[in-house]
């Protein structure tokens, strides 16, 4: 490995945080402490992590990598839950589409070879896994609600025909589930002309040949198109039922 | 016999009495009309009639049965309602007139959409006409197309016809004249036309929520 990074040369690159902080003093943005906030927790966020990590690979014990996995999942589902903006039930609904879309994300990775069944491999894919899924499901909601909103006429008039709520929310239901993997898509649709992503360029970083770094990103791309899709559609079509009461009523 | 009976309605809302304890029976085949001022609560009577929205209380009968014991989307289908300046959905007429089709898992019916076209002075060219290129009048009778296609038992049309010019008006006037002649739709509808209203078999006024002699 040829890696440079040191706690020292961390300290100087902290002069790029300065430039932001510069940025936002000059233009009046009143974001610097923001910015130092966001700075300071994900350092020590990273920090803690770190730790842990070192903590699980050397301990390299499946039950405490199980303990992980869903630690990771309940944080993801608990985010994604506060991006909602109150859609009733929305808790238990990232909590299915997270552990449904990571877990059988997880189980094909592992059952394929993909992925060994070791803290180092099953940890920071899960990381990933549900990181996009928590991003996608908050896509989700947030369109569900902006959508149900726009479109609250049009509702009551398929509702008026007789539809039932699922019916007369399919359109929306769709355009929810497409601007949720919309983001995934169009990474993919960039990958390698555009952007190296995170894991490519670790591994190229760390010195692993190219070619192996980018296998492993095809597969973590086929990984986050299945994630995207499964999440983004559990979770609006569990999501689309909490606009309606018993009674078939749109609640808006 | 009664096809709707209502009694003791009451709608509150935001500790409001929109509603205050109106009672009447609706006859199969009647035209009834609903008049009165704006805010006085006559949409909201049609809203509940089609449980789009909830009574506070009293009893509400369809066919000798609580409107509560039916399954809402089936009693939609056969108390249907044409709410106030309808908007279109999808990107074509057909998309909406297919609509009522999609529903019922049923294959679009091209000639029976194009006779209701026809009915109401819109040639088969409209079918695959964009929405956005129909004007208010061509856009309000595609709507009611919609709720009639499938014949309900009751209609509920709400003010279908304000914001129209004369010759629209005229053309759902003497489409609704063909209706009440040739079936045997029960219509309920709230308008302040006075053309609108001779159609009708009885009309009953509401003021602040009351009804009034």
């Amino acid at each position: 490995m040829d890696l440079q990074v040191s706690p020292f040369t961390l300290i100087l690159s902290f002069s790029l945080v300065l430039v932001g902080m510069f940025i936002s003093y000059k233009e009046n943005l009143g974001t610097w402490q923001e910015i130092i906030y966001s700075i300071f927790r994900a350092v020590i966020q990273l920090i803690i992590i770190g730790y842990v990590l070192t903590y699980l690979f050397k301990a390299n014990n499946a039950i405490v990598t199980i303990a992980m996995v869903l630690v990771i999942a309940f944080n993801a589902s608990w985010n994604a839950h506060k991006r909602s903006k109150n859609i009733p039930h929305s808790l238990r609904i990232s909590l299915i589409s997270i552990f449904v879309s990571a877990l059988l994300t997880l189980f094909i990775l592992v059952l394929t070879g993909s992925v060994k069944f070791i803290p180092s491999q099953v940890v920071p894919i899960t990381g990933m896994i549900c990181g996009n899924a928590m991003n996608t499901i908050g896509l989700c909601y947030r369109n569900l609600n902006s959508l149900f909103r726009d479109q609250r006429q049009q509702i009551l008039e398929k509702l008026s025909l007789g539809a039932t709520p699922k019916q007369a929310s399919i359109t929306i239901l769709r355009e929810a589930i497409r601007a949720g993997m919309q983001p995934s898509l169009d990474s993919a649709k960039t990958l390698g002309i555009v952007s190296l992503p995170g894991m490519m360029s670790g591994l190229m970083f760390a010195g692993t040949m190219p070619m192996t770094a980018i296998m492993y990103q095809i597969m973590v791309t086929f990984m986050l198109v299945a994630t995207t899709s499964i999440s983004s559609y559990i979770a609006s079509f569990l999501s689309y039922r909490e606009f309606f009461s018993e009674k078939q009523q749109l609640i808006l | 016999m009664p096809i709707l009976s209502i009694n003791n309605l009451v709608y509150e809302a935001q500790c409001n009495r929109i509603i205050d304890n109106i009672s009447f029976d609706v006859y199969e085949g009647e035209f009834l009309s609903i008049v009165g001022p704006s805010g006085s609560g006559k949409s909201t009577i049609l809203k509940i009639l089609s449980t789009l929205i909830s009574k506070t209380s009293g009893n509400i009968s369809y066919n000798k049965k609580a409107l509560e014991e039916y399954n809402p989307s089936d009693l939609r289908k056969e108390i249907s309602y044409c709410l106030q300046s309808p908007v279109l959905f999808g990107k074509t007429v057909m998309d909406n007139l297919s609509f009522p089709y999609e529903i019922r898992n049923e294959k679009f019916d091209t000639e029976k959409a194009v006779k209701f076209l026809e009915n109401v002075g819109l040639s088969e060219d409209y079918l695959y006409k964009s929405i956005n290129t129909l004007s208010g009048g061509e856009k309000q009778r595609v709507a009611v197309i919609r709720n009639i296609l499938f014949q309900p038992k009751v209609l509920l049309l709400d003010e279908i016809t304000s914001g129209l010019d004369t010759g629209n008006r005229d053309i759902i006037w003497n489409w609704l004249k063909e209706i009440k002649n040739n079936t045997n739709m029960t219509i309920i509808m709230i308008s302040h036309n006075e053309k609108e209203l001779e159609l009708a078999d009885r009309i009953i006024k509401i003021k602040d929520g009351k009804i009034v002699d």
